[in-house]
């Protein structure tokens, strides 16, 4: 099956993880990632105000071009994932801002929200399937505490981003069974580490990420999962408590055997 | 600022943020689940509150609207949909809206950086902080 594939600028510099282990699993899985051509920035946070036009481009440029292409636009990164998909969505609800975002772009189709937006967990819990991900596992994660750190941008608004409960989500914990660990369950998991405001007021990046690692450890994990580059920098480097943090698809390609033989950081 | 200044100011801040702040039936939740509590001077409450009497100037002082962490904890879980984020927002966007207002500037990013700062973090940055 082929999917268009936004990376975004982090998975191409920071974040080379991520990136790189989200297609090394994708290809064992028989999935094709195909990079959209020329894409752009989304910005990394979602404009909140109904008047914005000019900062919701670069995504319906991605958004149109994944749809001309015919296909479905995966995104791995929680950011990128939040606002290209809130964009979408406004794309198709919003008439005025559509109307003045195609006045601008004049592109040879107008765009009105058609491409479908998924995040690679929601490819493989809804597409590949958990079950059958359990079944294409060589290196089963055996014996490892792991817990699921969902942050907010993949959540949360709920009744937009449409991926799971939001108090309550199971997604990350079905995909750690899926790869053979064990989720652990903590309090903070879908609680803001604060990473946005690390450049502002660092002390404040520091208590939300600690506050995080401290509600995981409290509970038995060795080690969190996340989709999030910002989260894992926040989570490595401001957290007062040094736990494990790694990308949930870091361990998706080590249980899936295609860990190895990835290039250099 | 007058009051017909004041009351144009709150009208435009209701309009670009999409909520509606007489929806509130003033639970405090928005503020008991944020995570910023303890930084702010205003709360999400307060922001509910003070746009729906036309107090914006003094929301645009606090120190509140930059230590928002635009988590949606508040939004998510405000039982009337009151969506206190966006109000947040739509006064920082007021502010930063103003000539020679931008809250980070270019030059101050190199001292700000350190070798595993994801570009996201600059990206985020620039976007809530400055036009």
């Amino acid at each position: 099956m082929v999917f268009s594939y936004f990376p975004g600028c982090t998975l191409k510099t920071k974040a080379k993880d991520l990136d790189l282990y989200t297609r090394k699993s994708s290809e064992a899985l028989g999935l094709t990632l195909e990079e959209l051509p020329e894409w752009q920035c989304c910005g990394a946070v979602y404009p909140q105000p109904r008047d914005e036009i000019a900062t919701k481009l670069s995504s319906i440029r991605s958004l149109a071009a994944a749809r001309d292409l015919g296909r479905d636009l995966v995104t791995v990164c929680s950011a990128c994932h939040h606002v290209i998909k809130r964009v979408n969505r406004d794309v198709q609800t919003d008439a005025d801002m559509a109307f003045k975002a195609n006045n601008y772009l004049q592109l040879e189709t107008p765009y009105h929200g058609e491409t479908r937006v998924l995040h690679y967990l929601e490819v493989l819990r809804d597409v590949v399937g958990f079950d059958r991900l359990a079944e294409r596992v060589v290196h089963p994660l055996k014996g490892r505490k792991i817990g699921a750190y969902y942050g907010c941008l993949l959540l949360r608004p709920s009744r937009e981003m449409e991926f799971d409960n939001p108090e309550n989500p199971t997604i990350l914990e079905d995909f750690i069974r899926a790869i053979g660990a064990e989720p652990v369950l903590y309090a903070n998991r879908n609680e803001c580490c604060g990473g946005y405001i690390t450049l502002e007021d660092r002390p404040l990046a520091v208590k939300r990420a600690s506050a995080v690692t401290a509600s995981a450890r409290a509970q038995g994990a060795e080690c969190l999962i996340t989709a999030c580059p910002l989260c894992l920098y926040n989570l490595r480097e401001n957290a007062r408590d040094h736990l494990e943090i790694c990308y949930f698809t870091e361990l998706l390609a080590e249980a899936l055997g295609v860990k190895e033989g990835g290039g250099p950081q | 600022m007058t009051d017909t200044n004041a009351r144009q100011l709150a009208a435009e801040v209701i309009r670009i943020s999409g909520a509606d702040p007489k929806k509130c039936m003033k639970c405090g939740k928005c503020t008991a689940t944020c995570p910023a509590f303890e930084e702010m001077d205003y709360h999400p409450h307060q922001f509910v509150d003070l746009v729906d009497k036309g107090q914006v100037e003094k929301l645009m002082n606090a120190k509140g609207i930059w230590t928002c962490l635009s988590c949606f904890a508040c939004l998510e879980r405000c039982p009337r949909m009151v969506e206190p984020a966006r109000l947040i927002e739509a006064v920082r966007v007021a502010v930063i809206r103003q000539q020679g207002m931008n809250h980070l500037k270019p030059q101050d990013i190199p001292e700000l950086l350190d070798e595993n700062l994801p570009q996201q973090a600059i990206t985020s940055a620039f976007r809530k902080y400055a036009k």
